[in-house]
């Protein structure tokens, strides 16, 4: 079903509530293959819900149908000097698709961000307002098109991340911001891995106002663009006014002078390393495709540990000063959910396994299990929005 | 009062004795108070038109007294409503009579500050400023700062989704807090979040910030500090008009800068204050503009450069920046004594806080001066400006005649008119009681049935915090009924649409 506006998605929605029908909602596609595949009888398809409705640079707003392109919302945003803040990654090559791909809706619902989440969020905290199709059949919103806005329940929050299972998005509101004038990247060479997530938490821990921090250890370093040299670069990235740049460039790399020896990319070679660093170039290429993907968020100064618990054949480099770990395991049919999880949960976070077959994507959790407490909780929310599981059911666990 | 309560139960309230007999097994002590007299300060909140003495007053010391008051008081139906600081400004606080006021100040310690990861775990009782305090030491600060940080708790800050003066550029609460435990009113105890980012399932997190207290009973936050900026400064702009003052704030974000804060203030607010604190405002001037910027030095100078440039193009007649941490202070010290300088010029003061689309600013205005001829009453402008936050002060004397109705028929209308334009009831004051029976100015009864079912998947007896938000209770089950209409669609499995 291929709704060509709000009032369809309603009536497509509530078509399949009575005639008791699962629908997998999607967009351009471009994120299908993540989560546990969804036992659904028809697919919702949101990308005829295309265009911007309101865009006001100088209020730092836009508002658009959900199934509206996000490199469409980005060429715009660009022509006045904006950007979504968050810094979208793009899963296409990742998940073996093209690049380029996807829906603002879909960000969204995915609660997508990358390199630049530590300083400025994540979808979510750029998510002002909806409109949305409940499970139930009913049109609701939340939210609305300014910043400060306190006025009942942010389903805002809860609709970002939940992958399609609450709510069907028909229009979305976001805040969107300036782009920096230039950027440059301090690296540090050479260091082991804990090395560098001590490293990064004293960048983090200065006043230099770091958006980007990552380390990408030995074993991956020759997959990265923008990099002088194919070994371990730990990775410190300065955005803003030029004179600002200039001026934190010279300060961080003393700061980091103690860890090693320091080098500087200037601006096209920082933008190349971070889009790679983004969109996660390493396991994208074709000998790594068949590996099984884990996205695991953790406290960042102690993200080197999980090296130490897992399979030292992984290959993995770190994002967000150490706190997000993309781990590729070594064999397609074996995730390592069991060492994944029991590493996790040592230091507290959650894991995604983003990548593997269908197959295992049914058979294992795909989603970070809750303890029961809250996933009795989780699955209430679901039934308060979906009681009878039309929409993604079991796209994050299963019965939910 | 115009805002009714539900009816107190009579039921309950012929148990009280037995009620407080079984909290005291509970919390022993001085943790459970009866007495009129001592129940006496916690009948109000920063509302204080509305005053309400609770059924009786609970301070639980632990996570496990909370979770065995709320598994309680679940077993026998009783109403619990959840206090920090109390200084809510919207009634969130606001006992009930059949109730159990739960106040949380024991939770007071600072538990765990880890400078790698660039957190804190702070008790909820922990006010917002101790917790910058406890990590100032190291450089460190947290940054969420609504004006009544010398008092209101971390708490209390996420059942508001607190702001502040510097939200523009670091965000609201929702977006510095990364984890919480949380008592659902069955006395579960969950944790979500913790020191890593974003959520492994739904952001149950972000709904619970902003909650109002409806969800569950936060007993420990985990909050992400920031190291201080090295430097601030801050230009001072005098308009002719609130117009020019608008145009100013957008040519600022238009040319790609985020202040750390934005603020305007119309007339009579600058005179109010600046007759009290003596900050050198100009008098001269209709609307004026705290523009601050924070960074490194080199940023910082480069900055007001621009803004002093960007000023003069928008018909700017007074232009100040600051030249020492003294001077910009300074500036700031008129506009934080709004709040008392309208005490000052009138016994009693009703703060609005609205947020509307900030090109409507000067519409908004012009029918607000209608607005308070015709109720008869005087207001005073001051506005977080970057980001649209309204916070008109209506001054009134409640000993006079209907002043009291006046003022808040005149605030609603504000209220209504902010919906109108675009924007929404509370930016960061909350709805509590006083904005609960305008929701339907802003939400159909489909978007509020929605928001009640998500209450009764953490509470289904409905039992905390009741009478809040929402202007029309319904019960869990007839929330549940589905009413659907489209399955007389002729929907073959051919795709139509």
């Amino acid at each position: 079903m291929k709704p060509r506006d709000a009032k369809e998605v309603e009536e497509a929605v509530c078509w399949a509530v009575s005639d008791g029908k699962a629908l997998e909602v999607v967009g351009q596609g471009s994120k299908r293959a993540i989560g546990r595949p969804s036992q659904t009888d028809l697919t919702l398809d949101l990308s005829s819900l295309t265009g911007v409705s309101m865009y006001e640079p100088e209020e730092l707003v836009l508002s658009a149908r959900a199934g509206t392109p996000l490199s469409e919302i980005e060429a715009l945003l660009d022509e006045r000097g904006q950007q979504l803040a968050f810094e979208p990654m793009d899963y296409g090559p990742l998940l073996g698709g093209e690049a380029g791909k996807g829906t603002l809706g879909g960000a969204i619902a995915t609660n997508l961000s990358g390199p630049r989440r530590i300083k400025a969020g994540a979808a979510r905290d750029h998510f002002l307002g909806l409109s949305a199709v409940t499970g139930r059949g009913e049109t609701i919103k939340s939210g609305g098109r300014v910043v400060k806005n306190v006025t009942g329940y942010d389903l805002c929050k809860l609709l970002a991340g939940s992958w399609g299972t609450l709510a069907a998005m028909t229009d979305v509101t976001i805040k969107v911001l300036p782009k920096p004038e230039t950027e440059a990247t301090v690296l540090i060479e050479g260091l082991d891995d804990k090395r560098a997530c001590a490293a990064m938490a004293a960048a983090m821990g200065s006043p230099y106002d770091v958006s980007g921090a990552a380390h990408l250890p030995d074993h991956v370093a020759s997959w990265f663009d923008g990099l002088p040299k194919p070994e371990a670069a730990t990775a410190l990235r300065l955005e803003g006014f030029a004179p600002s740049v200039a001026s934190r460039k010279e300060s961080l790399a003393a700061l980091m002078k103690p860890f090693g020896s320091v080098a500087i990319l200037e601006e096209n070679d920082s933008r190349a390393l971070w889009r790679s660093i983004r969109d996660v170039k390493p396991f994208t290429v074709e000998a790594a495709r068949t590996r099984p993907l884990w996205r695991i968020s953790v406290p960042p100064a102690r993200g080197h540990e999980i090296s130490a618990t897992i399979t030292p054949a992984a290959q993995m480099f770190y994002d967000w000063a150490g706190g997000l770990i993309w781990v590729a395991m070594p064999f397609p049919d074996e995730p390592g959910a069991a060492a994944v999880r029991e590493a996790v949960a040592a230091i507290g976070g959650h894991a995604t396994l983003i990548r593997a077959s269908a197959s295992l994507r049914a058979s294992l959790d795909v989603f970070q299990p809750e303890p029961a407490p809250l996933a009795a909780l989780s699955k209430r929310v679901k039934e308060s929005f979906d009681p009878q599981g039309v929409l993604n059911p079991g796209r994050m666990w299963a019965g939910v | 009062m115009s805002v009714r309560m539900p009816e107190p139960d009579a039921a309950v309230l012929g148990r009280r004795a037995k009620i407080v007999a079984a909290l005291r097994q509970i919390v022993p002590g001085e943790g459970v108070i009866a007495g009129e007299r001592e129940m006496r300060p916690y009948e109000s909140d920063g509302l204080t038109a509305y005053r309400q003495l609770p059924m009786v007053v609970v301070l639980p010391e632990t996570t496990g007294q909370v979770a065995e008051v709320l598994r309680y008081c679940h077993q026998e139906g009783i109403k619990v409503v959840p206090r920090g600081a109390g200084t809510s400004l919207s009634g969130g606080a606001l006992p009930l009579a059949d109730g159990v006021l739960l106040g949380m100040a024991k939770f007071n310690r600072v538990r765990e500050i880890d400078f790698e990861n660039r957190i804190a775990v702070v008790e909820p009782g922990v006010t917002n400023l101790a917790v910058s305090n406890a990590v100032a030491p190291a450089g460190f600060y947290y940054a969420p700062d609504p004006s009544s940080q010398i008092a209101c708790t971390i708490g209390g800050n996420i059942s508001e989704n607190s702001g502040g003066v510097h939200c523009l550029k670091y965000g609201m609460t929702t977006n510095n807090v990364l984890g919480c435990e949380i008592v659902l009113m069955t006395g579960e105890i969950l944790r979500v979040g913790g020191a890593h980012l974003d959520a492994g399932g739904y952001d149950l997190l972000g709904l619970i910030t902003g909650s109002e207290g409806l969800l569950g009973v936060v007993t420990e936050v985990t909050v992400r500090i920031l190291q201080k900026p090295e430097t601030a400064r801050a230009v001072l702009v005098g308009f002719p008009s609130s117009e020019d003052a608008a145009q100013c704030v957008s040519a600022i974000i238009g040319a790609g800068i985020i202040p750390a804060g934005m603020e305007m203030m119309d007339g009579p607010a600058i005179r109010a204050t600046e007759e009290f604190v003596h900050a050198g405002y100009p008098l001269d001037v209709e609307a004026l503009l705290i523009v601050e910027v924070d960074g490194p030095t080199a940023e910082v100078d480069h900055l007001i450069g621009r803004l002093e440039e960007i000023a003069k193009t928008c018909r700017a007649v007074s232009v100040r920046a600051s030249t020492s941490d003294q001077e910009r202070l300074l500036f700031w010290a008129g506009r934080k004594a709004a709040f008392p300088a309208a005490g000052r010029i009138s016994p009693d003061y009703y703060c609005m806080d609205g947020t509307i689309p900030r090109r409507t600013l000067p519409q908004v205005l012009a029918r607000m001066k209608e607005m308070s001829v015709k109720y008869r009453l005087r207001c005073a402008n001051v506005f977080h400006a970057g980001d649209g936050n309204l916070h008109p002060l209506i001054l009134y004397d409640a000993n006079k005649d209907d002043e009291l109705d006046r003022a808040e028929a005149f605030g609603a209308d504000i209220l209504k008119l902010c919906v109108e334009v675009g924007g929404v009831l509370t930016g960061e004051h909350g709805v509590g009681i006083e904005k609960r029976d305008l929701m339907p100015a802003m939400f159909s009864e489909i978007d509020l049935d929605q928001q009640q079912r998500v209450k009764y998947a953490f509470d289904d007896k409905g039992l905390l915090n009741p009478g809040k938000v929402f202007p029309v209770l319904h019960s869990c089950a007839e929330l549940g009924r589905m009413h659907i209409s489209g399955g007389k669609l002729p929907f073959p499995d051919i795709p139509r649409f």
